[in-house]
């Protein structure tokens, strides 16, 4: 079982959330000429990287906010959390 | 290579089985081979072997980071179909069907296999709705389904919870007589001792660790045993495909996920046929031993982890017992996880590429295991004429973007959302 800490609720079982998929990718930009090659690097292509992942999950059965956790996808360690709209350095 | 038969089997007795031939050399990788096919499961083995028997290339080496067959091939629950409904799909997985039924014969290797039947329950009139025309398409495709009304599944698996005040009542299903399962390590260990009796090299313990790409040509891989020279290269390494492509600077629409599997104790025998809960993610049936064999949803986050977390397999096995309360009273003897190579359209992808001699084989998501035969028949085939069998044709990279998709449970573009 992960446990997860919310920036807003602090640490909270997984069972309280749900997975939103790969925080770094970024939707095209709008009002300009927007190849095909980029939209297929927003709609499908992902990197899916083993190890240090930055990940949107909702706190889906808490405070309904979406957050991005730091995790590693091969040992499952949870480095840090932040906010959705936090910048990360 | 010793035939495996009564008559050897008799006379090997005499020696106590002490003179076998080993089923597989253990050779040092060659300079250079015609083509390498990197991954030693099902997939690739079964690749080599139809490399070797259908298209006469037998300079072949498989290259495995661990031990042939640890990785899905043998972490599945063994279930074998083609209840399609889009034509891709049906067209290419009914061709392994038959693949499948003369599998022991063309290997001389006994996979067990058991074409015992598949039934997916449907729980509303909406769900029979959908099973009708799923299976009218299957028999459009040449695929026996029959559409099972209350009373019939009754019949058939009188342990399913048929009691009136259920949350998921059962209202019927639809089966394909013709599904059912296989061992899944003899499927292995057959492609394995067949390849290498036509000159295949299998090579295990050995990581690849790059790729020599000049001219947008490969040329060779970079392993931990030493560079090998190749003109071909096929991928066949599932849940780490992702990783070999970060070498290849590529990125695909694949996302590496974790499923669960997990077997009780054995019990006498119980249930006959493989059978799918409609309400949710849930499969079971029951192995030779005895053992109740189960499986369900993907954990639902990115994992190249091999183990599985237990919020998943609580909630899969409260729909099992939903389905069948009985099991409520098993014990779990044992409980494991494989990485999936999740594809944006839940289909697979059998395909050239953009670098000239490298080609893919990945996208299995929950159906790897029943696939073997025909994607080693096909990605042997495209491998060795570099153009795709028609049977693969729609399996292409390149539909994500030409919006040919093959969607076939309408899931989008997030397949481990359950």
């Amino acid at each position: 079982m992960l446990h997860i800490k919310c920036p807003y609720c602090g640490m909270r079982s997984q069972n309280e959330f749900s997975y939103g998929g790969d925080a770094s990718v970024k939707r095209p930009e709008l009002n300009k000429e927007i190849p095909d090659e980029e939209w297929d690097n927003f709609v499908y292509n992902r990197k899916s990287l083993r190890g240090k992942h930055l990940e949107l999950w909702q706190h889906l059965f808490g405070c309904r906010q979406w957050i991005k956790v730091e995790r590693d996808t091969a040992t499952h360690e949870i480095f840090n959390t932040y906010k959705a709209d936090e910048e990360i350095s | 290579m010793q035939k495996y038969s009564i008559f050897n089997l008799v006379k090997n007795a005499f020696s106590n089985h002490e003179n076998w031939d080993l089923a597989w050399k253990d050779p040092t990788p060659k300079e250079e081979y015609d083509v390498v096919i990197i991954g030693g499961g099902g997939h690739g083995l079964a690749t080599a072997y139809y490399l070797a028997k259908e298209h006469n290339i037998t300079k072949v080496a498989i290259i495995e980071k661990g031990w042939i067959g640890g990785g899905n091939v043998g972490r599945n629950t063994t279930i074998i179909r083609s209840n399609y409904m889009h034509d891709e799909n049906a067209l290419f997985s009914e061709f392994g069907m038959d693949l499948w039924r003369k599998m022991s014969q063309d290997l001389n290797y006994n996979v067990m296999f058991s074409p015992r039947g598949i039934i997916n329950l449907a729980h509303s009139d909406a769900q029979m709705n959908a099973y009708a025309r799923r299976g009218n398409s299957m028999r459009l495709n040449g695929i026996d389904a029959v559409l099972l009304n209350r009373e019939q599944v009754k019949e058939i698996i009188p342990m399913a919870d048929f009691s009136e005040n259920v949350r998921f009542p059962i209202f019927g299903g639809l089966m394909q007589p013709s599904a059912g399962t296989a061992r899944h390590d003899a499927v292995a260990w057959g492609y394995a001792r067949q390849a290498d009796s036509m000159g295949v090299d299998i090579i295990q313990n050995c990581e690849v660790t790059g790729f020599d790409v000049t001219a947008g040509k490969i040329n060779g891989i970079r392993t931990s045993r030493g560079n090998i020279k190749t003109k071909k290269v096929g991928l066949c390494v599932a849940g780490s495909t992702n990783i070999l492509a970060e070498k290849l600077n590529m990125t695909l629409p694949i996302e590496t996920h974790l499923l669960q599997a997990c077997v009780s104790e054995p019990v006498k025998p119980i249930l006959d046929r493989v059978v799918t809960f409609g309400a949710g993610h849930f499969y079971i049936s029951q192995s030779d031993k005895g053992e109740m064999v189960m499986g369900g949803d993907l954990d639902g986050y990115n994992s190249y982890a091999q183990r599985g977390n237990l919020p998943t397999l609580q909630h899969v096995l409260t729909e099992g017992i939903a389905m069948m309360p009985f099991l409520s009273k098993l014990k779990m003897l044992r409980t494991w996880g494989g990485i999936m190579d999740m594809s944006m359209d839940g289909s697979p992808i059998i395909d050239k590429t953009h670098i000239d001699g490298l080609y893919l084989n990945c996208g299995w998501c929950y159906g790897g295991f029943k696939a073997t035969p025909a994607s080693g028949w096909t990605f042997a085939h495209t491998i060795a004429q570099d153009r795709v069998h028609e049977l693969n044709a729609g399996f292409s990279l390149n539909r994500f973007s030409t919006g040919h998709l093959i969607d076939e449970k309408g899931l989008g573009t997030k397949t481990w959302i359950s």
